[in-house]
């Protein structure tokens, strides 16, 4: 029998918090604020876009301790059982006065109005603690989840580049009480369900995943709550109801990346920040493509399956994993099927997954020999954008003819969807440009994009046309043809 | 002690650094809530023009926490925030929407939660009527202007322009642009006895915050305390725009008794407010073989959104601009306010003159891609010089330093070179072609509307020898308060630390202006110093009374002073003057000299001094999918004899950025039936720190200083550097221009989207 406890347990700052009366909808951020009056965490957007929010969270990943920056602002409140919440208000110096990472900030004046101050601050405090002496690669990467529009971000770039001059990690304090937050979550985790409610607004954490598949197969119609990071914003952008809600962040058991011989496995919990060194070496063109899904804090907080199961026509995986033959597993109860990843999409807002059944994880087969592929977002805004459109390009040459083709597309139909016509124009014919030039001739064959205020539909085709050139110029000519950002390895 | 500390022309820290890293800076939402405190949310229009058949409040009324609605019915006052008493702006209409998002009623409750879900229960019946969205739309469906056109002209244009050897003409869409401020607007009003209200506001404009309360509440001025310690951003966006939430809160407060804050989300933040204005500029370009303009005719259409707002100043500073650094011949520029079924749109850093510079910047390039030439030669060859330095107004242009400014930046940019190089790499057609640009800004200083050119400031000195500094400008990052107080430090030659900045308030200096018009130093630092100068006056008449000395023997000196032979320490001699009942107390006032404009004849002197710089942008541009980036940025900015360069070179930098996101990726986007559809940053994409140029060399022309005379000879510095901004647009057309071998001008339109770089592309591989 499942233990049940009816309240939820974290440490903020240097406190123990425990609380009965939560509900489902309940924000981190209004917690902090409004409950706790720790002000120094803003609220920007509400929709974690901007940054000034930040807050760390630490939480134990295998038993290890492990801070990252999130946005609070749609980080629900009970998903921060058993971790360590960690705000602006909480850093110091060794002497009592600032962090180095604050002082490098005032030093280099990286603050004009102040506001989105304290949530940048939180961003490069979780840099510093994994890398104290970033270049500016690592900076602009660790930025992409904070807007400034004061500053224009220079002097920003400079004080993070610039903290290891300011002090070193002797006085910091999360360093220095490693053990005892450890310790102290440890004994948080008490390995029960959580189930808490405000006025009838429930929120149930399951005790692992069995305990997850059996509550959701006796509550089918609750919202499966994993990184909140589209979850959390039909709370505070649309005021959805959104109870009862059954979190899984916390759940080790979807966590899981196994390596296998001939696939990759997935768990569908893993977040795009702890799918990245995995993934990208076996798949190393993912790289860039990765680390321009969402910001920094986003990608710490959502999830691949949660990417998959929203069934979004914009999300940032379906297209690149659809292209690299990925397989779905879906559950429910003790029941498991797998079907390949396309044929999960049937139309907008509609997913072929039943009443009561998860998304558990994602396989991932092994590239073969001899296939080329390729990654392509575009966006107006290169970093942290929503795509126009993305494309994954899995091209298999053998003996100078293309011996199979996967291109899917994201944001050029209801659904991430693979581009068929251009694939048969491909499949068989020599390697060669004319190849390539008849595969985008055929495209329009296969969408028919929509316009909307991210590109009109004739932009949506013309540059996801182009792509086919690009392949060809970057796999068949090793052209340059893409501008570069000098991502560090 | 040898210096004071603080003083001016040195680097400062922002005086609230410390409090902004460490969260503890307090902005308005910060505030604690007394126990009662009720908060407000505002109900919005979802259709863009029509009748209000029927506003259906009851279940607003029954939803949990609702204290109770206001709507138009509930105004004790004048139903009306318009600025500048065009009576056209409702706090809410009464029977006609004008704009989709429109604020139609406020819902008043125990939570901001519920008051947010209450609001989302309204039953609205209007009756649509049909709407016009942009200027053009506007001027076919017959729409009025909402506020009197310009004309400025000089010369016969008609035959300069059938004299000119060439003639272009042109039609250049430019795109307006959210303030995207990180905190939004935000107003919290306590109830006093009689009628007193004090409201804390996130406002760049205190006291017509203040004025419009009272307005609306229909009771005289006095009675309204407005508070500002700091802003989270503002750039023009909290000018006007808050009138609205600080009239709700206090008609809200008064009303219940209770202290109500109101703070709507991002988006409808986004929607309700107004933003940059869109321009629609048709010109017409005149210019001989070497590129010397001969005649400029330009019609500028401007969407103001459904009231005039400051639409008039803002429509006639873009006139004022559309010469930027050049001499017209022959000149007429007009302007078309457009009244549209869109929010009003408002006062964004530059004030309409980013769209006139723009166009002028456009003509430039027109110019040299028709002559085959740099650009940059063509701007040189129209710089204003002498026997060609009245502007479209007719003001002479006095103070010119562009061509040193260019001359310089040309130099430690290397533009001749990289140019070179730029077009060598393109040469050879690959997939990535390159562009650079280097372009000047010349600015005007000073509000167009003469009598906003004052300034009041109120400086204590207490009896320990601590000051308190208060002045009528507002802090929104931009430094103002560390500027202000170095001149008082100065002043009293004491050190800074000494000097409390304290928030600004109605109640300590009245009838301030907007801090706006990047005066806000300019001002308040001169009435700053003229009440440090008064106390200075009786302190000096006190110690010439008790020594006996000539005030030509007194001195400040750094932490003293020197009274003939002897030397006092400051803080003795205030206690001294104290006890000998010395006032030490001043309010200081300044007014611009020079300024006068006559509108109706279009001739003047709008500004008392013009602030110049120049940027120079490469940029790496996709040709497959009209992605790019922007490579390197030189910039050289005059900022006079800087107060506190540190300071300075952060609003340089900051407004370059800014400028540079309105002509790229930012896009306000409205769908037919007039929806913003790009209303929070998940839409509306302002710069990141990956967008910002790798490789930003900013400097200060340190060898400036102000011709006039300035507080320390500075220069304003808060929205000329935003039109530097428009060297990497015109970098993009360089680039974009290289796929037809330069022989066309790609007539980019702004803002340059990928979307809409590859169009051009497309456009020009087609006609090449």
């Amino acid at each position: 029998m499942t233990q049940i406890r009816r309240e939820i347990r974290f440490l903020l700052n240097g406190e123990e918090v425990r609380l009965q009366t939560v509900g489902a909808r309940d924000t981190l951020l209004d917690f902090l604020r409004i409950e706790q009056r720790l002000t120094g965490t803003k609220e920007g957007c509400a929709e974690g876009d901007c940054g000034a929010c930040t807050v760390l969270v630490g939480r134990l990943a295998d038993g290890r301790l492990r801070y990252e920056p999130v946005n609070a602002c749609i980080r629900f409140l009970a998903s921060v059982d058993g971790c360590h919440v960690v705000t602006v208000e909480h850093l110091r110096g060794a002497d009592g006065g600032l962090h180095p990472v604050q002082r490098a900030m005032v030093e280099h004046h990286g603050s004009q109005c102040g506001f989105c101050t304290p949530g940048i601050v939180m961003a490069l405090y979780a840099l510093w603690m994994e890398n104290p002496r970033p270049g500016e690669v690592e900076v602009e990467i660790a930025l992409q989840g904070n807007l400034c529009r004061c500053t224009g971000y220079a002097p920003i770039v400079k004080a993070a580049m610039a903290v290891a001059e300011h002090g070193g990690p002797e006085g910091d304090l999360l360093l220095r009480e490693r053990e005892v937050v450890t310790e102290r979550l440890h004994a948080i985790k008490d390995g029960a369900r959580v189930e808490v409610e405000r006025d009838g607004d429930c929120a149930v954490l399951p005790a692992d995943v069995e305990d997850f598949a059996a509550v959701y197969e006796a509550e089918p119609e609750a919202t499966v709550v994993a990184g909140a990071t589209d979850v959390g914003l039909w709370v505070t952008k649309f005021l959805r109801d959104i109870g009862p809600a059954v979190f899984i962040g916390h759940l080790d058991g979807l966590r899981q990346i196994e390596p296998g011989s001939e696939a990759l496995r997935i768990g569908a919990g893993v977040s795009y920040s702890d799918a990245e060194d995995v993934l990208m070496q076996h798949f190393p063109h993912l790289q860039e493509y990765w680390r321009r899904i969402a910001g920094w804090q986003v990608r710490n907080a959502g999830t691949i399956g949660g990417n998959i199961a929203n069934g979004s026509p914009i999300g940032d995986t379906p297209p690149v994993l659809i292209a690299l033959d990925a397989r779905l597993i879906l559950r429910k109860g003790a029941d498991r099927r797998e079907m390949p990843l396309e044929e999960f999409f049937i139309d907008y807002g509609k997913q072929d997954r039943r009443p009561g059944e998860f998304v558990e994880a994602v396989v991932l087969p092994h590239a073969a020999a001899g296939t080329l592929h390729s990654a392509w977002k575009i966006t107006k805004r290169r970093d942290e954008d929503i795509s126009a459109l993305a494309a994954g390009f899995a091209v298999t040459v053998r003996d100078g003819r293309i011996a199979g083709a996967r291109i899917a597309f994201g944001g050029m139909a209801a659904v991430p969807k693979r581009a068929g016509a251009a694939e048969a124009a491909l499949s068989g014919a020599p390697f060669e440009k004319a190849s390539f030039e008849a595969a985008a001739a055929a495209l329009p064959e296969d969408f028919s994009p929509l316009s909307d205020w991210r590109a009109s539909a004739e932009y949506r085709m013309r540059a996801a046309q182009n792509l086919f050139a690009r392949f060809w110029a970057v796999h068949g000519e090793g052209k340059v043809a893409e501008l570069e950002r000098g991502m560090p390895a | 002690m040898t210096r004071v500390k603080g003083a001016a022309h040195q680097d400062l820290a922002h005086d609230s650094a410390v409090k902004h890293v460490s969260g503890a800076a307090e902005y308005t939402d910060d505030i604690p809530e007394p126990v009662g405190t009720l908060h407000a949310y505002l109900g919005l229009s979802d259709v863009a023009h029509g009748r209000i058949a029927a506003m259906d409040l009851t279940a607003v009324r029954a939803a949990p926490g609702v204290v109770g609605v206001l709507t138009a019915e509930d105004i004790p006052g004048a139903n009306d925030i318009s600025p500048t008493g065009s009576g056209d702006d409702p706090v809410f209409p009464e029977k006609t929407v004008e704009f989709h998002g429109q604020p139609l009623f406020a819902v008043v409750a125990t939570s901001r939660d519920a008051a947010r879900r209450a609001a989302a229960q309204a039953r609205i019946e209007i009756e649509p009527l049909p709407h016009a969205l942009d200027p053009l739309a506007a001027i076919e469906a017959g729409y009025p202007e909402v506020t009197a056109p310009l004309t400025l002209q000089r010369g016969a244009v008609e035959d300069g322009m059938a004299a000119a050897p060439h003639r272009i003409r042109g039609r250049m869409v430019i795109g307006g642009q959210d303030h995207m401020y990180l905190e939004g607007h935000i107003a919290f009003a306590h109830p006093g006895e009689d009628e007193d209200v004090v409201v804390y506001s996130s406002s760049q404009h205190p006291s017509e915050a203040q004025h419009m309360v009272a307005h609306v509440l229909g009771v005289p001025s006095h009675s309204v305390v407005v508070n500002v310690r700091r802003m989270g951003g503002g750039f023009g966006g909290k000018e006007t725009q808050m009138n609205l939430f600080a009239a709700v809160a206090a008609m809200a407060a008064k009303k219940w008794n209770r202290p109500v804050k109101i703070r709507p989300d991002r988006d409808q933040d986004m929607v309700a407010t107004g933003k940059r204005h869109d321009f629609v500029a048709d010109y017409a370009v005149g210019y001989d073989d070497n590129g010397r303009i001969q005649a400029v005719d330009g019609i500028f259409a401007a969407r103001c959104g459904f009231s005039a707002d400051l639409s008039g100043p803002v429509t006639d500073r873009a006139l004022f601009h559309a010469d930027n650094a050049y001499f017209y011949p022959h000149v007429r520029l007009t302007s078309r306010p457009m009244k549209t079924n869109t929010v009003s749109n408002t006062a964004f850093r530059g004030f309409g003159g980013p769209q006139g510079v723009i166009v002028a910047e456009r003509m430039i390039e027109e110019i040299a891609y028709a002559l085959g030439r740099d650009p940059l030669e063509i701007r040189k060859a129209n710089f204003y010089r002498d026997g060609g330095d009245v502007t479209p107004y007719h003001q002479v242009v006095e103070d010119n330093i562009l061509e040193r400014i260019v001359g310089e930046l040309e130099n430690s940019a290397d533009y001749q070179a990289r140019r070179k190089a730029v077009i060598a790499a393109n040469a050879k057609g690959d997939i990535i072609r390159r562009g650079i640009a280097l372009t000047p800004v010349k600015f005007g200083i000073s509000f167009t509307a003469t009598w906003y050119n004052q300034a009041g400031a109120l400086v204590h000195v207490y009896n320990d020898g601590s000051i308190m500094l208060n002045h009528g400008g507002t802090e929104m990052g931009q430094g103002l308060n560390i500027k202000v107080a170095q001149v008082v430090a100065d002043a009293f030659q004491v050190d800074i630390d000494r000097i409390k900045i304290t928030r600004t308030t109605t109640e300590k200096v009245p009838n301030t202006s907007a801090t706006a018009a990047s005066s806000g130093t300019d001002l308040n630092g001169m009435a700053a110093l003229d009440a440090c100068e008064q106390i200075k006056s009786r302190l000096v008449e006190f110690a010439c009374e008790t020594r006996g000395v000539e005030p030509g023997q007194v001195e400040f000196l750094p932490g003293r002073l020197r009274i003939g032979d002897e030397e006092i320490g400051f803080d003795a001699l205030i206690k001294q003057a104290y006890m000998a009942r010395v006032h030490l107390s001043a309010a200081g006032f300044y007014k611009t000299p020079k300024i006068h404009w006559d509108r109706e004849e279009g001739k003047g002197r709008p500004f008392y001094y013009f602030a110049y710089g120049a940027a120079c942008a490469e940029v790496a541009v996709d040709t497959l999918t009209g992605e790019y980036r922007v490579e390197r940025v030189d910039i050289l900015h005059d900022v006079g004899k800087s107060l506190n360069p540190v300071i300075d070179r952060g609003q340089v930098e900051g407004g370059f950025i800014q400028g540079m996101g309105w002509l790229t990726t930012e896009e306000l986007w409205w769908d037919e039936a007039g929806r913003l559809r790009t209303h929070a940053p998940s839409t509306y994409k302002i710069p990141l720190a990956s967008d910002r140029p790798r490789v930003f060399n900013v400097a200060l022309a340190d060898w400036s200083q102000n011709a006039e005379r300035t507080i320390k000879r500075s220069k304003a510095v808060g929205e000329p550097p935003f039109m530097l901004g428009i060297s990497v647009f015109e970098a993009l057309s360089m680039a974009v221009a290289s796929v037809a071998d330069y022989r066309e001008c790609p007539r980019l339109d702004a803002p340059a989207t990928p979307e809409r770089v590859l169009m051009a592309i497309e456009r020009l591989k087609g006609t090449a």
